[in-house]
């Protein structure tokens, strides 16, 4: 088996991630999604450590871990805080950029 | 530590009977978020697949990875989101009609082609493309290996997404941080004597507690008045913020029963 | 020679002014004698310098003071520096002198007016600026006092602007003599163009070195801003309505010496013209028009003022006529401007005298027999009367004779058709200025009941006397043994021309019977027809010669269809254009912006997931070139 279809699951992934993240409307699923996106682009990271014979796409994905988990501390709490004012957690009621 | 890949370039057949039969497992899983109406079911699907993909690390030669996948996602980020739905109630399903005209197709149509561009140009970029394989890399062991990277080539960017992590932890606490619950808080004593000397002695004995007197006493049935109606007060202010009540008629008798003459009004 | 003396003459007035501007209603009640003091005393620093220049030689005479560095750009050198020669020294003694003597006539004649500090104020800028009009040692230097001069005339024109259509007189001058202006600029400019100096030193060293062209160019704008400050042909129509401010500004500025800048402006080119023959035969062309021109004008006039301003623009058009014939004119140019600021001055203060005398009537028609009433203004008026026709020995007659002589004299058949031209003028100048005598001081009275004319106080009629014993006597001290001929010889070169080519067509005696005889001609011409009784209402069943020269020979009907119809048609289409195609192409942007913000702005839903769709459709965009670029 070729390493490369770990990137085409990848993309897969990455895409079904995004699609996530652009029709579902509970904010907290489409953080979930984008937390797909990002494991994906980390599977690609690994693989490609592995293609390259070098440590640094592990590194990088180590990295995408740590600024994920701090995205989702600080996403979550967004999400609470909004919660808390508006009682939904529906992206399409915090529609205020309208007006 | 488990070696699948026992061949540079090309990986052994374990991994590949692994891979056919964990990818389609995660993909469906990964499909499946697109669908449940739960988030709660989105957020299991998600666990799953971050799992698969922990194996898949692993099987990759990035056993350190792998683990910190389940410890820090499975463990750590999946918890905290199911913290979070349960905080802003786990059984409100999610509508998955669309209501902006035509988003969803664009949506799927500009994915599909997203999706097989990038197939298409991963299949051109890898194509011949021999791997080279960590067996060489990972000779003092994948954990040492890593050490060796971060501390030293990359130790700048390690302290300064350690920063950002405490960054991170200060603003979640900032954000989530109630204004309310940080006012003044009344003293007992005032508590008390609003209880006592206000306006009203109806809630002087304390508020209803909820549910149906002998047929349903859940948190989420309020309590009936002797009128009949739902007592508001009775619930929690966060259930019915989240509108999670239930109908407590469905509980009431259908009729009252008689009353014997000595226990009647006399 | 240097002095450091010259500054004061202009320093003294110009402070004067603006020390009573300044005060203002504190100077009320002895700024007119403050200004008079300083006028006098820069009358008296004139004649100073003058004995003393007598006292030189004749090559010796020119004085100069540098003050200040002004310009210094690059190879631009301009100094503010001062000349004094014998022309300027003629141009200060007219001026002081002549000045000092209508701001004592100003101080009765404005003594019931408010503004009377005001009114002095602005003399005395006045007198400033033309002080430096004429001191002034380069075209730049000239062109400040040429500018001050405008702007007093402008003040002084509408200094009753209570009344819209002095206001409006006021402006006419002004943007009348803006023309001329820009004629005097474009002319610095060519000059600092080819001789890379504005002096007058300077440029009259590199004439000789100068394309005719250039110098054709610099003498034909010099010559249009002439004609804008003395109200020569084709921009004289504003001198008439001029009339409007104070008759003893008329007298000062509007018949003895700003609008006599023009002549001092081509005498002191006279090396420019000298060298450029066609700008030469203009000067001389435009002299012969505006001196009919005027003359004919000044027949129809039932204005006092406005007839005696006709009579200005026609002596003013004999001067400009001389200093067109080369270097035996200039002489007499300016012998007839120091004769003519004289008996003109004493004519005009004459007017005002009978104005005062009138309750500031000026149809003459209204008047008539006033010579009983009013006896000096009546015998001063009479001698400047016979000055300007030219009657022997009066001063007019030396000069202007002396001007028909050698128009007549000039070389080839121009000299006829000028010569023509001045003798002609000569007679209509009598006919008309006749005329004026006969309606204002003999026949019958033809004045309102309750006017009651009466001499003029001492204070008017004193200059109106040392004024009328100029216009008799000037004239005779002036050109006897040809004294300002040999005087001026040294500014204007004239002394190897005068002798080379002199061309005697006809002997002095001659020309001055001719003269004479057109004299006495226009004379009983008058007299016949203005012996008999006068309507005091102007008749209109005239001939259709007179209805026009009643109307300025039609001078703003002209401007009015030339250039005003012409001009508003021009702002009307550019309204037009701005507003259609301008305005039309900013509104259509306009609205195609609008247009297009309201499609793209149902873009804007406000849903986050559309903005992420976007963010998709942008990524799909990105791969799919970087797809089809590598493919």
């Amino acid at each position: 088996m070729n390493s490369a279809n770990y990137l085409y699951l990848s993309a897969m992934l990455f895409t079904i991630g995004a699609v996530g993240v652009v029709i579902r409307r509970n904010a907290i699923v489409v953080f979930m999604c984008i937390e797909l996106m990002l494991n994906a682009a980390n599977l690609a990271f690994v693989t490609f450590a592995r293609i390259n014979g070098t440590l640094d796409g592990q590194v990088i994905a180590f990295f995408t871990m740590v600024v994920a988990a701090c995205e989702v501390v600080v996403g979550l709490a967004i999400i609470v805080t909004i919660f808390r004012s508006r009682r939904s957690t529906s992206v399409d009621d915090a529609s205020l950029l309208k007006r | 530590m488990i070696r699948l890949s026992l061949e540079i370039g090309q990986t052994q057949k374990p991994e590949a009977i692994l891979f056919y039969i964990l990818a389609p497992l995660s993909v469906l899983a990964s499909l499946g978020m697109l669908v449940v109406r739960k988030a709660v079911h989105a957020a299991l699907l998600l666990a799953w697949v971050m799992i698969t993909l922990a194996i898949f690390y692993i099987a990759l030669d990035a056993a350190f990875l792998g683990i910190v996948q389940i410890v820090v996602y499975t463990g750590a980020v999946m918890m905290l989101f199911l913290f979070i739905l349960m905080l802003v109630g786990v059984d409100a399903p999610d509508s998955l009609t669309e209501n902006i005209k035509g988003h969803r197709v664009v949506a799927i149509a500009a994915a599909l082609g997203f999706g097989g561009l990038l197939i298409s140009l991963i299949g051109r970029a890898t194509l011949n493309h021999v791997s080279v394989g960590l067996a060489m890399a990972n000779e003092p062991g994948n954990v040492q290996g890593l050490a060796s990277l971060i501390f030293t080539q990359y130790v700048f960017p390690f302290e300064v997404v350690s920063a950002l992590l405490i960054t991170a932890a200060l603003g979640a606490m900032v954000l989530a941080h109630s204004q309310k619950s940080a006012g003044a808080r009344l003293s007992q004593r005032a508590l008390s004597s609003a209880r006592f000397r206000g306006d009203s002695l109806a809630n002087a004995a304390g508020l209803p507690s909820s549910g149906v007197f002998a047929r349903h006493n859940a948190v989420d049935v309020p309590a009936l008045l002797p009128d009949g109606t739902p007592a508001k007060n009775s619930i929690s202010g966060v259930l019915s913020a989240r509108g999670d009540i239930q109908d407590p008629t469905q509980y009431a008798l259908g009729s009252l029963p008689k009353v014997d003459d000595e226990g009647g009004d006399k | 020679m240097t002095s450091n003396n010259l500054v004061y003459l202009i320093a003294l007035p110009l402070f004067s002014s603006g020390f009573l501007m300044i005060l203002g209603r504190r100077a009320d009640k002895w700024g007119h004698i403050f200004a008079t003091l300083i006028s006098a005393s820069a009358f008296g620093i004139g004649a100073f310098e003058f004995l003393q220049m007598l006292a030189r030689p004749s090559e010796s005479r020119a004085l100069t003071q540098k003050l200040f560095s002004w310009i210094s750009v690059g190879t631009f050198q301009v100094d503010a520096s001062l000349l004094l020669d014998q022309l300027s020294i003629s141009f200060v003694l007219l001026i002081t002198g002549v000045g000092t003597l209508i701001h004592i006539y100003s101080i009765a004649y404005m003594s019931h007016d408010m503004d009377r500090r005001r009114f002095f104020a602005f003399l005395n800028f006045f007198i400033a600026a033309m002080l430096l009009l004429v001191l002034g040692d380069s075209y730049l230097n000239l062109y400040v006092g040429w500018e001050g001069v405008g702007l007093a005339s402008y003040l002084l024109i509408g200094f009753w602007n209570q009344k819209p259509e002095y206001a409006t007189a006021a402006k006419k001058a002004f943007v009348a003599n803006r023309v001329g202006d820009v004629g005097l600029s474009l002319a610095i400019m060519i000059a600092f163009a080819t001789f890379g100096t504005v002096s007058f030193s300077g440029v009259e060293e590199k004439v000789s070195g100068a394309s005719t062209a250039a110098l054709t160019g610099i003498g034909l704008m010099l010559l249009l801003a002439a004609t804008g400050k003395s109200a020569q042909f084709p921009l004289q129509s504003w001198l008439g309505d001029a009339m409007a401010g104070p008759t003893p500004v008329s007298a000062l500025i509007h018949a003895a010496t700003m609008v006599t800048a023009g002549v001092y402006l081509i005498t002191r080119s006279n090396f420019i013209f000298d060298n450029a023959p066609t700008a030469q035969l203009c000067v001389v062309i435009i002299g012969a028009i505006t001196l009919m021109f005027g003359a004919l004008i000044g027949t129809a006039k039932d204005d006092i003022k406005k007839a005696l301003a006709a009579s200005t623009m026609s002596q003013i058009g004999y001067m400009i006529l001389a200093t067109g014939l080369g270097p035996v004119g200039y002489a007499f140019a300016i012998m007839h401007l120091l004769t003519h600021g004289f008996f003109k001055a004493g004519m005009f203060l004459g007017a005002g005298s009978v104005m005062h005398g009138m309750d500031d009537e000026v149809n003459m028609r209204k008047y008539g027999g006033l010579g009983k009433f009013m006896p000096i203004t009546a015998i001063t008026f009479g001698l400047g009367y016979l000055a300007i026709i030219g009657v022997p020995p009066f001063a007019g007659f030396y000069s202007k004779d002396k001007i028909i002589e050698t128009a007549f004299n000039a070389e080839g058949i121009k000299g006829l058709f000028i010569g023509g031209a001045a003798l002609l003028g000569a007679l209509v100048t009598a006919f008309y200025m006749t005329r004026v005598i006969i309606l204002t001081f003999t026949g019958t009275k033809r004045w309102d009941e309750k006017a009651h004319p009466h001499e003029s106080p001492f204070l008017m009629w004193g200059p109106m006397a040392i004024l009328a014993i100029g216009s008799v006597a000037s004239g005779f001290l002036l050109s006897s043994g040809n004294r300002f001929v040999s005087w001026l010889a040294p500014v204007v070169n004239s002394h190897e021309a005068d002798h080379a080519e002199h061309v005697e067509r006809f002997q002095p005696v001659v020309v001055t019977s001719m003269a004479l005889v057109a004299v006495v001609i226009g004379v009983a011409i008058a007299i016949v027809k203005y012996r008999s009784e006068v309507p005091r209402v102007a008749p209109t069943n005239v001939r259709f010669f007179t209805k026009i020269a009643r109307r300025d020979l039609l001078q703003d009907d002209f401007n009015e269809a030339v250039l005003m119809r012409p001009g508003q048609a021009l702002t009307k289409f550019l309204v037009a254009t701005d507003e259609k195609a301008i305005d039309g192409a900013v509104r259509t942007v306009g609205a195609a912006v609008i247009g297009s913000s309201k499609g793209i702005r149902k873009t804007q839903t406000g849903f986050v997931r559309s903005y992420a769709l976007l963010i998709l459709l942008g990524a799909f965009a990105l791969l799919a070139t970087i797809w089809v670029v590598t493919l």
